[in-house]
């Protein structure tokens, strides 16, 4: 799974944005605030296969802590992206 | 109808009852040996002859692994409603429990949720006042 279909779908960007918000959630925790804070209803078993496209693409990694899989935000796929084509461009000058 | 008992799964029942008096904060309200377990159920101070809130064995061969994986999605197994979630964050805290999520502002409610050494995940949850 490249990393440009990975942030192709509007409910993956408001996983990222929570997982920005607050890094190793659970399921659970995603899940509630993609109902509550961004109206998505799909089923935990739809947003477990969201994690795992995201995962995939190297945007999240998960760990067990205790005895819960948690969830990071992994930022270096979208730094890449950055540095292939730098914000700062020779077409500012011209 | 009403509701007058629920409970949780415990893996062991007087660290349970500790757990849920001494550290949550609610009041034994039978505690009845049968055996090798016993009958054992906790009512909140705040009203003492309301829901009975059940510690019951985990014995069951089906529990550990039902439990297990419900954990293991950081799905709490019931749910307490508190004044004030980052009030009772702080002092369960200081009281080292341990929070798998903290304070989370959902919108219409606040929750948190913590372990309860026991087998369980335990959400705390605020309904903040209705507009």
């Amino acid at each position: 799974m490249d990393v440009y279909r990975a942030i192709a779908d509007p409910t993956r960007r408001a996983i990222l944005d929570e997982l920005v918000d607050r890094s190793g959630q659970s399921l659970f925790e995603l899940c509630a605030r993609l109902t509550m804070k961004h109206g998505i209803n799909s089923s935990r078993q739809a947003i477990a296969q969201h994690l795992g496209v995201l995962e995939a693409a190297g945007l999240i990694r998960t760990r067990r802590v205790g005895r819960s899989k948690l969830h990071w935000y992994q930022g270096d796929p979208l730094k890449a992206i950055a540095e292939r084509w730098p914000i700062a461009t020779d077409e500012r000058d011209t | 109808m009403r509701i007058h008992l629920a409970g949780v799964f415990v893996d062991d029942q007087q660290k349970a009852l500790r757990f849920y008096t001494e550290t949550l904060g609610f009041q034994l309200k039978h505690n009845i040996p049968l055996g090798e377990f016993s009958w054992i159920t906790v009512v909140s101070p705040e009203d003492p002859e309301g829901t009975e809130f059940l510690l019951e064995p985990d014995n069951h061969p089906a529990v550990r692994p039902f439990v297990d994986a419900i954990v293991a999605d950081g799905i709490p197994s019931t749910s307490f409603a508190v004044d004030d979630v980052h009030a009772e964050y702080d002092r369960l805290v200081a009281a080292g429990v341990k929070f798998v999520q903290p304070p989370t502002d959902l919108g219409p409610v606040i929750t948190a949720v913590l372990d309860d050494t026991c087998g369980n995940l335990i959400q705390i949850q605020e309904q903040k006042p209705q507009p």
